[in-house]
């Protein structure tokens, strides 16, 4: 029943430009904007809304109309919505999906019923590889991309006793996976908690019986605020170093976390700090519109909005001609804000990838690139996608 | 006055079957298809409804977790249709079966299944009765609902996606409107079946114990196994309402057997009309469809339809059903 | 497995246990004395919750939270029984499912309306930030032995309320034969309504108490509600007592499963998601499968009420 399906059109700025056509590209984004995990989603939302906004309510000359909808991260829902969307708002192109598992459960749809579906952050390993399709493209990552950056740099330090945590669900798989490629030493203690569990007390017991040298964790959205908040109250920030990919160390969890995060490294593929003119337009323009600043979910938002802006300009703005929509998509001719970005064979992303370190600007909790850890890195998988 | 309020029900029951029996037509030729799977959602879960109406109407006993017998129909065409697709065999079975897509196979044994799973249920909770009932029956699908999360092999929390719908022999199930029309046939079907379970003898003992349970044992029935096999047969229709859902979204999760589904399903019974046939089938388009209409024009429609459960409990105890058929709107 | 852990895993098994017994102490009132279903009780909580939230976010101290958010839940309670339960208790439980579920519904939303649908986040109050070594070695957060200080000051506060009060005489009263009361003519819808309000008030510090450690969101009072339910059951409805020792015994069940159950089903399986993942599920079916042997067992739950 907690379900608050909701559809609202963009607010469409007329534009004194001739339209290409009178019917409006529609684009149908399933996020997720209420309950635990909402900060992510609205952060894609409103990434993607401020590249929309900022051409005028087009993309690549065309007029779009963006149907939301909230999934409240249920499968159920997610598939439900996506039925709709595909069926009754007759939608183009889909996106908006946070989290894996939803993933997994609504791309087959998409891709079934013949439309094109951009992945602004959920890449889960089996869509990468076995179940990779010619019109499922992904802007922000492999899900195992940050994590293996994350084991690299772990090596990089000389931990040699590391303690692994991720929820149970396929991204958190994927994570532990991805630490485990690179980590080359032993592991104090993997453990899968449950997704959205909010109380770590009896998880940080156990960590702490364990002894470990360093901590490596997975736990986006609000389970990482939890977790983050509670392992320092333990008081094992003080004996034991934490890390992690930037999912838990973004700009809205450093400001709920606070001090405690201070010195931490996270991994990331884009910081705020990046000096390329999109980058730079992008933050400020965030930045004025939101007054707040923008966390990678938000530059992942954009970013699939710059790369819908050039295929659809590809093309004249004729959705029909989906062919060469998908070579334009493929051939990915945008800036994006995290600077060298081309698709690899299984339309997942081939880019660098930062190490970043927590620390104070002013008043204010934020991230700065301390160091690049992959250059053009890929996937694991790009082998085993057949397409 | 008998015979008009008994043509008025004639003409309100005509007018929906006449209403659901046009609506695939009528929607495609509206190029409004969405509404074909819309309404094959509504008439599966107006199944479920009806199922658990058998034991909450007419026998009295209030169950909240009927969703766990939706879950197990929907997990066994599921789970079936998992192993077809990963070529691999079912564990714990004899020989080395790879599941099945059959309709007819998978439907069954959701039926079978569900039925088992009703009778070990009911056979424990009956033993207690009232507000311990609600709570144990409860209690049976939540740990069901966790059951069901940890088996990771069938993606736990994510549940089963379903590569395609069964098949019936000369019979495409793919397309939205034959199995629309499988629905409504599976509906049609199941509350026949119902209307002479409830005017038979056993219907009788059934409305007999719901009234006082106490008089129909010294009368000589045994009451205990009346309401058992009531319980499993309202547990075999909703798994078969398990499996038709399963084919509809081609997607099963434990979010099926979590308790507020049970709820869900049990609003539509009150909604529709307690204790009459036809009743939950209202209750359920009219829920389902204020969802969808609601939901179109605020995001905060609950905000109306927690006040309107509300009403209609305290005011409108016979629904909608019996608003609309007015007297006659019993039947039983 | 030390013997530190295991204490330690036990003052969690008490803090979940004192938290529950606070939402389960109004609600088997409610139960044992109006023969009322109320699934609503986990409304308040989350009432409680959010104007602790937000109270403390404008005054910025946590005292002032919880001395608002209780009177809010408190009144909250008792003007929902006024406005709407008060009809139902003569109804079957059926219909008190079904209201109370509507209520549900509608706080749920009226929540996302004032405060937004997202989760929000409270800050430990300084005062009980950091952690003291109550066991040697074993630093444990303060906050949470505040909060075990709290129920358990509860506990004893309802204690006295029930023995030593003329209120209290009349709740024994109501929960062991509610005619004889309102036969001595006293105001009994009075009574009900003080009632409820004190669960509400029980249940909206429960809410106010555990922001901090968990997250202040939508629905949050349904997960707990369910496990409530089953620690009255457990206990036998209507009694207090019996709402204390089963919620320690549901806490005890759940945090033990949570803590010891995937390292006992690692022995089992090879894939460490796989033990996790049947563990999390086991120790959270073991609640469940606790309250079904109970039943069979003693279908009235282990204690009666007064009387």
């Amino acid at each position: 029943m907690k379900k608050m399906i909701f559809s609202t059109v963009a607010a469409l700025t007329l534009m004194s430009a001739p339209a290409m056509a009178a019917e409006p590209v529609k684009i149908g984004m399933i996020t997720t904007l209420s309950g635990g995990g909402s900060s992510l989603g609205i952060d894609i939302r409103d990434g993607f809304q401020l590249a929309v906004d900022m051409r005028g309510g087009m993309l690549g000359d065309r007029k779009v109309e963006l149907i939301i909808a909230d999934d409240a991260r249920k499968v159920g829902n997610a598939k439900q919505i996506a039925d709709r969307m595909l069926k009754r708002d007759k939608v183009d192109i889909m996106t908006g999906i946070v989290w894996s598992n939803l993933a997994l459960a609504v791309v087959p749809d998409v891709t079934k019923a013949g439309k094109f579906y951009l992945s602004p952050n959920a890449g889960p390993s089996k869509l990468a590889g076995k179940g990779c399709h010619m019109n499922y493209f992904n802007v922000a990552w492999q899900n195992d991309n940050l994590h293996e950056a994350a084991g690299q740099y772990v090596n990089d330090k000389s931990h040699k006793n590391v303690y692994i945590m991720a929820p149970n669900y396929p991204a958190g798989k994927d994570a532990l996976a991805g630490f485990k490629r690179y980590y080359k030493g032993k592991i104090a203690g993997e453990v899968y908690t449950k997704l959205g569990q909010v109380d770590y007390a009896a998880e940080l017991a156990n960590l702490r019986a364990a002894k470990p040298d360093a901590v490596f964790f997975f736990l986006p959205g609000g389970m990482g605020i939890n977790f983050v908040k509670q392992y320092a109250q333990a008081g094992l920030n003080k004996s034991t170093p934490l890390y992690g990919p930037a999912f838990s160390f973004d700009e809205g969890i450093l400001k709920a976390v606070g001090d405690t995060a201070l010195g931490v490294f996270n991994t990331s593929q884009w910081n705020k700090d990046i000096k390329n003119a999109a980058n730079i337009d992008f933050v400020s323009n965030f930045h004025k519109t939101y007054g707040r600043f923008p966390s990678l979910y938000a530059s992942q938002g954009f970013d699939t909005a710059l790369l819908l802006d050039s295929a659809i300009r590809a093309v004249d703005g004729d959705m029909s001609k989906t062919d060469l929509f998908r070579d334009a998509l493929r051939a990915a001719k945008f800036q994006s804000v995290r600077g060298p970005f081309r698709f690899g064979p299984n339309h997942h992303p081939i880019q660098d990838i930062y190490v970043r370190e927590v620390y104070k600007d002013g008043d204010n909790i934020t991230n700065k690139i301390v160091g690049k850890v992959f250059s053009s890195h890929g996937d694991a998988y790009a082998a085993d996608c057949k397409m | 006055m008998a015979n008009s309020t008994l043509s008025r029900k004639s003409l309100v029951l005509l007018l929906g079957l006449v209403v659901l029996l046009a609506l695939p037509p009528v929607a495609l030729a509206l190029d409004e298809a969405f509404f074909i799977s819309l309404f094959s959602r509504i008439l599966i879960y107006a199944l479920a409804a009806v199922s658990l109406d058998l034991i909450l109407g007419y026998a009295g006993m209030a169950s909240l977790g009927h969703g766990a017998f939706l879950g197990v129909g929907a997990y066994v065409v599921g789970i079936l249709a998992f192993h077809v697709s990963e070529d691999l065999a079912i564990p714990f079975l004899p020989g080395a079966w790879t599941g099945t897509t059959s309709a007819v196979i998978a439907w069954s044994a959701a039926i079978v299944m569900s039925a088992l799973v009703a009778l070990a249920i009911g056979a424990l909770s009956l033993r207690t009765s009232g507000v311990y009932f609600i709570m144990i029956t409860l209690a049976f699908a939540q740990m069901l609902y966790f059951f069901f999360v940890s088996l990771v092999t069938y993606g736990g929390d994510d549940g089963v996606n379903l590569e395609q719908r069964n098949s019936f022999p000369l019979l495409d199930l793919g397309d939205d409107t034959r199995f629309y029309y499988v629905c409504l046939a599976v509906l049609l079907g199941f509350i026949y079946l119902c209307q002479r379970l409830v005017n038979s003898r056993f219907g009788m003992v059934m409305r007999g114990c719901k009234q006082n349970e106490t008089r129909m044992r010294a009368l000589g029935f045994e009451t205990y196994k009346y309401k058992l096999a009531c319980f499993v047969i309202a547990g075999a229709g909703a798994g078969l309402a398990g499996a038709l859902a399963a084919n509809q979204s081609e997607f099963v999760s434990p979010g099926l057997m979590h308790w507020t589904r049970s709820g869900e399903v049990m609003v539509m019974v009150i909604l529709g009309g307690m204790g009459t046939l036809f009743g939950p089938v209202f209750g359920a388009i009219a829920l389902l469809l204020m969802e969808e209409i609601l939901a179109a024009y605020t995001q905060h429609w609950m905000i109306i339809l927690g006040p309107i459960l509300i009403l209609v409990v305290l005011f409108a105890r016979r629904g909608i059903y019996g608003f609309l058929a007015g007297d006659g709107g019993r039947d039983g | 497995m030390t013997f530190f852990l295991f204490l330690e895993q036990t003052l969690n098994a008490f803090q979940l246990g004192v938290m529950l017994f606070l939402m389960a102490a109004g609600l088997t009132l409610v139960f044992g004395i109006m023969n009322m279903i109320n699934l609503a009780h986990g409304s308040f909580y989350m009432i409680g919750a959010y104007v602790a939230a937000y109270v403390g976010h404008l005054t910025g101290s946590f005292f002032i939270a919880v001395a608002v958010a209780l009177p809010v839940a408190a009144i909250v309670g008792m003007a929902v029984e006024t406005i709407a339960l008060r009809k139902l208790y003569n109804r079957d439980h059926l219909d008190q499912v079904l209201a109370t579920f509507g209520l549900i519904l509608f706080f749920n939303e009226l929540t996302s309306i004032i405060w937004g649908p997202q989760a929000i986040f409270v800050p430990i109050p300084p005062l009980f930030a950091g952690s003291v070594e109550i066991i040697p070695g074993v630093p444990y957060p303060v906050y949470r032995l505040v909060i075990i200080a709290a129920g358990l000051a509860v506990a004893v506060l309802l204690r006295l309320l029930i023995v030593k009060t003329r209120t209290g005489m009349l709740i024994r009263a109501g929960a062991s034969n509610r005619e004889m009361v309102s036969a001595l003519g006293v105001d009994i819808d009075r009574l009900y309504t003080v009632v409820f309000g004190l669960g509400a008030l029980l249940a909206g510090l429960a809410g106010a108490l555990a922001g901090p450690i968990l997250a202040t969101e939508i629905g949050m009072g349904e997960n707990i509600l369910i496990l409530t339910f089953v620690v009255i059951i457990v206990g036998g409805i209507g009694s207090i007592r019996g709402a204390l020792i089963g919620a320690l015994l549901v806490g005890l069940v759940d945090t033990y499963g949570r803590a010891f159950l995937p390292t006992l089903l690692r022995a089992l399986f090879e894939d460490p998601s796989v033990a996790d993942g049947v563990g999390a599920s086991v120790s959270s079916m073991s609640i469940y499968i606790l309250m079904a042997v109970v039943l069979v067992i003693r279908p009235r739950g282990l204690f009666q009420a007064y009387g």
